[in-house]
């Protein structure tokens, strides 16, 4: 298991890193803000003022971000948006991670032509441009928020699966998991008892930087208009209205635009810090 | 090492084939059909076009005609943009395209891999400190928030450049997709090279060569660059296929009139053949692009050329 004094050094090393720290902070504070945001504003995301269209910030009283070419309400439209960007980027990350470390560990553990297989087969993945298959997989199975998740985790887990089968080769040298062998565990428990908790490590903190790349990816795909449907807003669709409107209107462009590269420059410091805090998971 | 590169040559082949049958069914599997209009069309005309297109055959025909058209250098013609054929279509675009992933990829890598070195030479002052900061933010913000940005700064307030558009030879509407693109690239090279350099930098027949007075550029030049650039090149492939990937919204955003629109426009109104066309060029530049990488790994690292 794991040692206890691992973690506290971490903590302290971290503790120590100011970037890190401060970027923590702001992104709890984001995260906060998305959270209740909404629900302080009178106005609602979806709600079409017509008496205020493409108000720029300031310029009413109720809409403190201004309002779109529709008159929906910017401030609660950008809250409500970077939810849907985090949870997207929660969720296909959390599938990227379970289906990455058991695929990465079961290489790993196993060895051999099965591993020479299975990693030839994430080569030939990762050698692709992987917006096809998400591409592909929007277009066949419509734009089902649930499905986005799945198949934007789905493409992520490749690097994942890497990180973990190299660890999990250093893992199966060590004496305790001969010792398991020995005292008769079958490959299951070995994998689940004895290799995947001395895994949370560089998971962690390879998760933490995997976030942003979703929360981007996801971005990338709602610009195009392959994500997140209107009325429903992501930071991604916000962009790109904005970015269509920007030569009148350029708040719509900068502040979904500002909001997402100070969510995403917060987790890519988080995740830096943790990396040194907890040690190097591999691929840089 | 010829036969290694030949082992690799051989399996871009099975590798190119399966990419090919994997999407051919995948777009296949998709719900509706290039010929479905806002109004169903009479199923006389429907009929006809299908059989027009070949598409009344069974699909393992189809299947089996499209791979000979492609072996052939057919991709078949459009299923949307009537009168032409996929390989018009992607030749008219591809030079655009290209034009714009090669500068940004040559610029990538002549900029990220001397901004690298410089920080790796002063490594732990505020000019390193600068370059990884700078670094951080080129790597997070995405090209779609930075080319809007630019456009806005230096097209509208500024009015040096133009906002959007495209003409034949002119060079002005490639600068602000161009740094877009370029950015999150860079600035990765930038890191991976400064932390290479460092490890290399720290090595002891570095030290050696400084020992023997050998001057730092000659030091850089002769001794440390070559292997600091070996998970640069390994790199290389992976930036190509997000600078591909990036140049699908630039493209979008900035109105150059390259091949990005097809992949997307292309699988929306399930014209089936574009998309293929589309997958097989990009697929067969991310595949160059992998061999490419190998060559240059047995160039750069002796241990790998002598091998095997």
């Amino acid at each position: 298991m794991i040692d206890a004094g691992l973690w506290s050094d971490a903590r302290r090393r971290f503790a120590v890193n100011r970037a890190a720290l401060i970027a923590l902070l702001v992104f709890t504070v984001l995260v906060l803000a998305t959270l209740i945001g909404p629900s302080i504003s009178p106005n609602e995301f979806d709600h079409l003022d017509w008496g205020h269209v493409a108000m720029p910030p300031g310029a009413d009283q109720s809409h403190w971000f201004g309002t779109d070419r529709l008159g929906r309400d910017l401030f609660v439209r950008t809250f409500a948006g970077a939810r849907v960007s985090l949870a997207i980027g929660l969720i296909a990350t959390a599938v990227s991670v379970g289906v990455g470390v058991l695929y990465g560990s079961i290489c790993g553990y196993l060895g051999g032509r099965v591993d020479q297989i299975m990693m030839r087969f994430i080569e030939v993945l990762s050698g692709l441009p992987l917006i096809f298959f998400v591409i592909f997989l929007t277009v066949i199975f419509g734009r089902n928020l649930f499905l986005l998740f799945a198949s934007i985790g789905a493409v992520g887990w490749l690097t994942m699966a890497r990180i973990v089968r190299g660890q999990t080769l250093s893992i199966r040298q060590k004496e305790f998991i001969e010792a398991a062998v020995a005292s008769g565990a079958g490959t299951p428990r070995i994998l689940f008892k004895h290799i995947l908790p001395n895994l949370i490590g560089p998971v962690i903190v390879y998760a933490t930087l995997t976030i942003p790349q979703v929360i981007l990816f996801e971005s990338f795909l709602s610009f195009l208009g392959l994500g997140v449907q209107e009325p429903r807003a992501s930071l991604g669709t916000l962009i790109a209205e904005g970015a269509a409107e920007m030569e009148s209107a350029a708040w719509m462009l900068l502040i979904p635009g500002g909001f997402l590269t100070v969510l995403l420059l917060c987790l890519n410091v988080v995740g830096d810090g943790l990396r040194d805090a907890i040690g190097e998971p591999g691929a840089a | 090492m010829i036969r290694y590169f030949a082992s690799r040559l051989l399996w871009a082949v099975p590798t190119l084939f399966v990419i090919i049958t994997a999407a051919f069914f995948l777009i296949r599997m998709a719900p509706g059909g290039p010929f479905d209009e806002e109004q169903a069309l009479p199923p006389a005309i429907k009929h006809n076009l299908e059989a027009a297109y070949g598409m009344d055959q069974p699909i393992w025909v189809q299947y089996s005609r499209y791979l000979k058209g492609v072996m052939h250098g057919d991709f078949g013609p459009s299923f949307k943009y009537k009168d032409f054929t996929v390989s018009e279509l992607i030749g008219q675009g591809f030079p655009v395209s290209l034009t714009l992933g090669a500068i940004a990829t040559v610029l990538a890598l002549g900029l990220g891999v001397p901004i690298g070195t410089y920080a790796a030479l002063h490594q732990n002052t505020a000019r390193d400190y600068l370059v990884m900061v700078l670094a951080v933010a080129g790597i997070t913000i995405p090209a779609f928030v930075v080319l809007p940005f630019l456009a806005l700064v230096f097209g509208i307030y500024l009015k040096w450049l133009p906002v959007a558009g495209w003409e034949p030879g002119s060079a002005r509407y490639y600068v602000l997709p161009v740094i877009a693109l370029t950015l999150p690239p860079l600035a990765f090279i930038a890191r991976l090279t400064r932390s290479s350099m460092i490890e290399v930098l720290g090595s002891p027949y570095i030290r050696t060569a400084k020992a023997k007075g050998v001057p730092l550029t000659a030091i850089l030049w002769r001794h440390a660059l070559r292997p600091a650039l070996i998970p640069v090149a390994g790199f290389l492939a992976p930036a190509v296929a997000a600078i591909m990937t990036g140049s699908l919204v630039v493209e979008s955003i900035s109105g150059l009139p390259g091949i990005g629109r097809y992949l997307v426009q292309g699988a929306l109104n399930r014209d089936y053949t574009l998309v293929m066309g589309m997958v097989v060029v990009y697929s067969a530049v991310l595949i160059a692009m992998g061999l490419l990488v190998d060559l240059l790994y047995a160039w750069l690292d002796p241990r790998i050329r002598f091998q095997s």
